[in-house]
């Protein structure tokens, strides 16, 4: 289906089976592994449009993931997979505020103390 | 904390280990699952559930708590923080003349394992088959080292550091020459191997070493491991005992993590955590553009 050119080699490719609706789109995501995989899938699975999101890496020698969503509801699959995206990077960002407000307030503590 | 706590906030929360295996190991509160929960991603109720605490913090290593995150977003910084964060490092080795017993490859490999103080946050990535490198993506070092006789030692010496000058060959040998603009940009000697003692060869009277190496940004390089338990290794010692094998739970917290990160010395852990960090909205941001540009086509 859609796959997207860069350089050679597509990043992001989308596989959907015929006769299925928007709903049910297999995504393959090249260049990654369960680090991006499974964080993805936690987030997706946490939307109650979900039906079914799960994630393989189809060969351990070749570094891409089968990342499959269906929803229910008509609702098309690119769109969980999207606020997935979304929901990761807010996700990250409070986190990296949260630390370096901490090893600030601890640096700040510790030059207090000497 | 509760005596006792209802079944279904064990399911949720709680990590079991028993005589012989670990019960209810994998995340269950996803939308659906539990009836009267509502379990759909809230960002307002994971800011106020997060917290981290730094337990200490020193030059090459801290340790830190992180609560109220997922297992999988967890080890997907663990992984990042072992793989995926950029460093400088020697990637390839000229040898001009290598006359000691240490072959080729083994020395080349010993000084790709050696970390070099430089900030790959400086530095580009080296385009696919650019064989010369630029100065904006390449260190050049040099390790020139000739051993020779010491005319001054005492006759009936054995000691090899009063017979010989130059016979080890340490990481503090390694010379850094730079490269265009590099001397203006870096100042004077602060590219460098992080430790000064690597004992990298040894060498004996005639023999000599003369090579150059290449220094160039890529993936790995620190230590990181996440444990489950600080002081208390949850020993199941008390599951032996049959009296009090029936009394006794023993459970985890399933979203209370603890890092302990140390550095190879090139970045400081927690520049190391926030670039861990940066990663992986990298990676997110680069599946959104994706997104982007299909819905365009």
């Amino acid at each position: 289906m859609a796959g997207v050119e860069e350089g050679n080699k597509p990043v992001l490719e989308m596989v959907q089976a015929e006769g299925a609706d928007e709903g049910c789109i297999t995504f393959v995501l090249h260049e990654e592994d369960h680090t991006l995989g499974n964080s993805l899938r936690y987030l997706v699975m946490k939307n109650p449009d979900i039906e079914f999101c799960g994630y393989s890496i189809t060969h351990p020698s070749e570094s891409k993931i089968n990342f499959r969503i269906q929803t229910r509801g008509g609702v098309p699959a690119v769109e969980p997979f999207r606020k997935g995206l979304n929901d990761l990077t807010d996700v990250c960002q409070h986190v990296l505020n949260t630390f370096q407000a901490r090893v600030k307030d601890f640096k700040g503590q510790s030059e207090a103390m000497d | 904390m509760a005596a006792s706590m209802s079944n279904v906030e064990e399911l949720r929360n709680r990590v079991i280990l028993n005589e012989f295996g670990v019960r209810n190991v994998h995340t269950t509160d996803f939308p659906g699952n539990y009836p009267g929960y509502n379990d759909s991603w809230n960002l307002k109720k994971f800011q106020k559930k997060f917290r981290i605490d730094i337990i200490q913090m020193e030059e090459n290593s801290m340790e830190f708590d992180m609560v109220g995150i997922d297992a999988a977003i967890a080890n997907a910084f663990r992984r990042i923080l072992l793989a995926e964060v950029p460093t400088m490092a020697v990637e390839k080795v000229f040898v001009y003349n290598n006359t000691s017993i240490i072959q080729d490859e083994i020395l080349a490999h010993r000084l790709g394992l050696v970390p070099i103080r430089a900030d790959p946050r400086l530095f580009e990535y080296r385009n696919a088959g650019d064989e010369e490198g630029t100065e904006i993506d390449t260190i050049q070092l040099q390790l020139k080292v000739k051993c020779t006789r010491n005319p001054r030692a005492p006759r009936d010496s054995s000691d090899p550091r009063e017979l010989y000058i130059n016979h080890m060959v340490y990481s503090r040998d390694i010379k850094w020459v730079p490269i265009g603009n590099q001397a203006d940009v870096f100042g004077e000697a602060s590219i460098a191997p992080v430790h000064d003692d690597i004992l990298l060869a040894q060498l004996r009277p005639g023999q000599e070493l003369d090579i150059v190496m290449h220094c160039v940004k890529g993936i790995g390089e620190a230590v990181a491991r996440v444990l489950n338990s600080r002081l208390d290794t949850c020993s199941r010692e008390v599951l032996r005992h049959d009296d009090l094998k029936n009394v006794v739970k023993l459970g985890r917290v399933r979203d209370h993590f603890i890092f302990s990160v140390e550095s190879t010395g090139i970045l400081a852990p927690d520049v190391l955590v926030c670039e861990a960090i940066n990663v992986l909205m990298a990676k997110c941001r680069k599946f959104l553009n994706e997104l982007d540009a299909a819905e365009v086509e």
